[in-house]
């Protein structure tokens, strides 16, 4: 009786919905558990896998936790200077223009040491997706206050919480990125439930299409967990993700 | 109207034991072994498989891409 059926069964005889994309290596990920990069970075390769071009996709990987995205992204990549990814990816989008072109950024190495990159990347319109993972804080080195860190939150470097009048506003780079005309597409999102990583796959997938119509920048801002710096479990992380940072970073389209 | 199934195959060993799936899953499916995986995490597993509806939202959360579901629709009974 088909009430009745174990998992097993199941599993023999139904239809597969889900499993990894081999456009992510077998790897087992560096980051700590729970930690956003992971679905990032998933979903970033489905939307290639889908739109059957992974093969002519050439990724720049960071420097932060994500600096071994090369191990994890199964296509070609390249991994730049601390901030200088979309440099570098002006440079091999010009040498080839038809190959779908992005940096893996995050919000230290974007909105911090790389500003200068970013903004100029965006302003040249250059086309390539950015997908830039912002956690508020410096991961790798061990959870230090970045330009994006919420007013009052605490971090090895603000033991006492972020002070805004030491060390201004966390900065809404995407909005003034979103200002300059070279970008077609600025849109922020977040993967911590289900639906959101839907949308977020949507989201990535429009941008690589704005890249292979030629109309600019795209940029996707995912806003993510570091639970390790923030110093809470994953569940609690994304509790506090989506009460603190997201009054602070509101989801949705800014341009595009 | 036969109800749709589903089946999940967690990679115990890519596991970090992170939760993110256990509070995913609207049917109460998930949960964290008690005993440890390779790497010293407490893996996912399916305690209560016989609810899982195949709606991919562990496998959607899961950072660590250690699950694959599979969706069965059983075919309509003549009685
Ligand atoms: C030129 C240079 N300056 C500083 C560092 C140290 N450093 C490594 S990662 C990092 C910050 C990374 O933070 P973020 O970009 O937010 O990424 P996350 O680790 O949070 O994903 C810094 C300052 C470096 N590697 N190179
Ligand atoms: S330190 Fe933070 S950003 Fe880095 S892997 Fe751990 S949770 Fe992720
Ligand atoms: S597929 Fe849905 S119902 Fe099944 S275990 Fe995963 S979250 Fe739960
Ligand atoms: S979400 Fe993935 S890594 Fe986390 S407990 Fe579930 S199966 Fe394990």
């Amino acid at each position: 009786m088909s009430e009745n059926i174990t998992p097993e069964e199941i599993i023999k005889k139904g239809t597969l919905v889900f499993e990894k994309t081999k456009l992510m290596t077998d790897a087992h990920l560096s980051y700590c558990p729970g930690c956003g990069h992971g679905v990032a970075h998933r979903i970033t390769m489905e939307v290639l896998e889908e739109m059957g071009v992974g093969d002519q996709a050439i990724g720049i990987a960071p420097v932060g936790c994500s600096v071994l995205a090369y191990d994890f992204m199964n296509i070609d990549m390249q991994q730049a200077a601390h901030g200088r990814a979309p440099a570098v990816a002006t440079g091999i989008k010009r040498l080839y223009p038809e190959k779908y072109v992005f940096t893996y950024q995050g919000d230290g190495d974007l909105a911090a040491i790389g500003t200068n990159e970013t903004i100029h990347a965006c302003n040249r319109g250059e086309n390539i997706v950015i997908i830039f993972v912002n956690n508020g804080i410096y991961g790798m080195t061990g959870g230090q206050m970045a330009p994006t860190t919420l007013e009052g939150m605490v971090s090895s470097t603000s033991p006492y919480g972020r002070d805004l009048g030491m060390t201004g506003h966390p900065i809404k780079i995407t909005e003034m990125l979103a200002m300059l005309p070279g970008v077609c597409y600025a849109t922020r999102h977040a993967v911590h439930k289900p639906g959101l990583v839907r949308k977020t796959k949507k989201a990535i997938k429009k941008a690589f299409e704005n890249q292979r119509d030629k109309k600019g920048t795209s940029i996707i801002e995912i806003v993510s967990n570091c639970n390790s710096g923030w110093k809470m479990t994953p569940v609690k992380s994304n509790e506090w993700l989506e009460e603190n940072m997201l009054p602070v970073f509101p989801l949705g389209d800014i341009k595009g | 109207m036969a109800k749709i199934k589903g089946a999940i195959v967690v990679d115990t060993e890519r596991c970090k034991g992170c939760n993110l799936c256990v509070v995913a899953c609207p049917t109460d499916v998930i949960a964290l072994n008690k005993l440890v995986n390779g790497k010293g995490f407490n893996p996912a597993f399916p305690e209560n498989h016989g609810a899982c509806i195949a709606c991919m939202s562990c496998s959607l959360v899961c950072p660590d891409m250690c699950i694959t579901v599979y969706r069965y629709k059983p075919q309509k009974e003549t009685v």
